[in-house]
């Protein structure tokens, strides 16, 4: 069952209450969009129920499903702590500062915040290296394109963004250095309408493979609707393009999510900082489409091979800015540091990036 | 210069852009021309999207799915109809209320549609018009609820200046007294315009879960409900205001969205905020002249009315 925003708090308390045994490991989960059949929220809902397969009936799982961050998501998380959940995964950047407030609260209960950067004792922070995935995206669809013009339509201009749109360019241009790409910022994390008039402007501009930061299907619709081609994110969304989708760069949150729970029943847990890709298996990419060439799979098993192996970085130089500068000499890697602070376009991508002015 | 063909692409998505817009707007015209102020328009449009959408899915007919979008939105509407008009309910609060009442259920209602895929309405193909250079794309290059817009857009105008009963509505929307004291039913009409503007909402939603973005999303009107109701003051409750209006915010936004694409150095935030600086701009320069909103506001607007008052 699933409930509305609105009904959630009371609703939630109420499911709890009854069916639960005391020896059971209570997980609570708080999720910002509803979760759909693809995107953000979809994926770690995968990891939800991945966990209820597998320890079956020793833990009992509650999640709440669109909760506004802020004073909202705040009211969820005490109300899912108050109720007993001993693990809590805050799954949106914007619940940090509620998170850290009530982990304060309740210092027995373990937290797991997505995305975030502020610990705790009882308070992980977890991310996932996506860049690494929309590398090898990028690697598709720089061998996809014929027109070398490749469109993305993003959201907002952070650096999880920004990061995303950089090692896709350099990932495209590492098998065809011709290709050019084009950015159309939605200012919207949601918004099916523009995003789909943004897809059909790069479109209408020579652009013949899409790429997405933004969370509805309506890129990859567009791409299917004028026969080019798209990469998906968050999820596999070729089921709104079976013959445009390329593949998708997905997250991957069971294994991650599996072996926090194993260390909470051994008592083992401890206040962490993750930041996992493709080796731990947090990021992987979705089936390919039928336009995918078996070059091209070739070419991406070995990226992937040397990504694992730590042969290969996306961020590795010798890399250029959008001016040309030399931004990470030949011979080094970008830190993570660095990583998580990008606020420049590198080469081969058309247009500002909007300032944060 | 942009080439010929990225105007006509332009022009085009300016069109798809307004066109949700331009219905839900009309309705809500009709509904504040009555007197009448319904904020549910939003709800209203998620209603008609998700029934429109279930309608194509269910029976395979674009035609059904449209009409299942106008029967919800009315029958959604009759709820704040009831509300407001006979149990004096205030229409400010029943309108929000209606709102996130119909964002609540459509997402209810839409649970087991997500990620159904449904052929969309396509855009007309007329051999030999269509083809015509430049002005074919333009004028038969719409799907078919571009032309209906159209057709509701001239039959509201008309309606409104060219017929008695919109004199009556009119006049019930400016003085319900007086209407009552002539003899009509000043609740029987409002029902009439309340129930059209919901029957325009809903398929002004079915636009987007069946043409624009073929597909059911939660809360896939991501605010144009309250765009549309901004619509009907900027146009100073003008039929043909409305629907200039309506294709001006929607130019704006896809001239944004081109002027990133073609590499212009303009701040995306700035982009984002451009259609809605023109309405305030737009409207600023209309209220210059204050008489003439007065002369075109319905006078007795949200003002509840009871026969035996």
């Amino acid at each position: 069952m699933n409930f509305r925003k609105t009904l959630m708090a009371a609703a939630a308390a109420t499911l709890i209450a009854g069916a639960v045994q005391a020896e059971d490991l209570k997980i609570g989960f708080v999720y910002v969009s509803p979760i759909g059949d693809a995107g953000w929220t979809y994926q770690h809902d995968l990891a939800r129920k991945a966990l209820e397969a597998k320890y079956g009936s020793k833990i009992k799982t509650t999640f709440v499903e669109s909760v506004a961050e802020g004073a909202d998501a705040e009211r969820v998380i005490r109300k899912l702590a108050q109720d007993g959940n001993q693990l809590i995964f805050t799954t949106s950047f914007g619940y940090m500062n509620p998170t850290v407030k009530v982990a304060k609260q309740f210092p027995k209960t373990h937290f797991e915040h997505a995305t975030g950067y502020k610990r705790a004792k009882n308070v992980s922070t977890y991310l996932a290296r996506f860049y690494e995935g929309r590398y090898l995206t990028g690697i598709v669809a720089g061998k996809a394109t014929k027109s070398n013009k490749i469109g993305y339509v993003a959201a907002f201009p952070i650096p999880e963004v920004v990061r995303g749109i950089n090692a896709f360019t350099i990932g495209a241009r590492s098998v065809n250095p011709n290709v050019e790409v084009n950015v159309v910022w939605t200012s919207s994390w949601y918004d099916p309408g523009k995003e789909r008039e943004a897809a059909e402007t790069l479109m209408s501009q020579g652009a013949d493979v899409l790429a997405q930061h933004t969370d509805s299907t309506a890129v990859v619709q567009a791409a299917e609707d004028k026969g080019k081609f798209a990469v998906g994110y968050h999820s596999d969304m070729s089921k709104y393009g079976p013959k445009a989708h390329l593949t998708a760069s997905t997250h991957i949150w069971t294994p991650y999510y599996m072996s926090v729970v194993d260390a909470q029943m051994n008592g083992k847990w401890q206040s962490s900082n993750t930041w996992g890709g493709l080796k731990e298996g947090m990021v992987a990419l979705s089936d390919f489409g039928p336009a995918v060439t078996e070059e091209t799979k070739a070419l991406v098993q070995k990226a992937i091979d040397e990504i694992k192996a730590g042969k290969l970085h996306p961020f590795q130089g010798p890399l250029k800015n959008q001016a040309g500068e030399k931004v990470v000499a030949a011979g080094k890697t970008m830190s993570d540091d660095e990583l998580l602070k990008m606020g420049y376009y590198v080469e081969g991508i058309i247009g500002e990036l909007p300032k944060k002015n | 210069m942009p080439e010929l063909e990225t105007i006509i692409a332009i022009a085009l998505a300016t069109v798809r852009a307004g066109t949700p817009l331009v219905f839900a707007a009309l309705g809500e015209l009709i509904t504040e021309k009555s007197g009448v102020l319904n904020l549910g328009v939003e709800g209203m449009m998620l209603i008609g999207a998700v029934a429109g959408f279930a309608g194509v899915v269910v029976t395979g007919s674009i035609a059904v799915g449209l009409i299942a979008a106008m029967l919800a939105g009315l029958l959604i509407s009759l709820i704040f109809g009831v509300l407001t008009l006979t149990l004096q309910s205030n229409q400010v609060a029943t309108g929000l209320a209606l709102t996130i009442f119909g964002i609540g259920l459509s997402a209810f209602v839409g649970l087991s549609y997500i990620g159904t895929p449904i052929k969309g309405l396509q855009p007309i193909d007329i051999p030999g018009l269509t083809d015509i250079p430049v002005i074919g794309p333009l004028i038969f290059g719409h799907d078919l609820l571009v032309y209906a817009s159209l057709l509701v857009f001239a039959a509201v105008a008309w309606f409104l200046y060219k017929t008695r009963g919109g004199l009556i509505l009119r006049a019930v929307g400016e003085s319900h007294e007086a209407a009552h004291a002539l003899g009509y039913s000043v609740i029987g009409i409002r029902y009439l315009a309340v129930m059209f503007g919901g029957a325009m909402s809903g398929l002004g939603g079915a636009y987007l879960s069946l043409a624009y973005t073929p597909q059911w999303a939660e809360n896939m009107t991501a605010g144009r409900g309250w765009i549309a109701l901004a619509l009907v003051v900027f146009a100073t409750w003008r039929p043909a205001r409305v629907v200039l209006g309506a294709w001006l915010f929607g130019g704006i936004t896809i001239m944004g969205l081109h002027l990133q694409a073609s590499g212009f150095e303009i701040s995306s935030h700035l982009i984002a905020t451009l259609p809605y600086l023109a309405t305030i701009l737009v409207l600023v320069l209309i209220s210059r002249d204050a008489t003439k909103i007065r002369l075109n506001a319905p006078a007795s607007l949200g003002k509840p009315f009871h026969p035996s008052d």
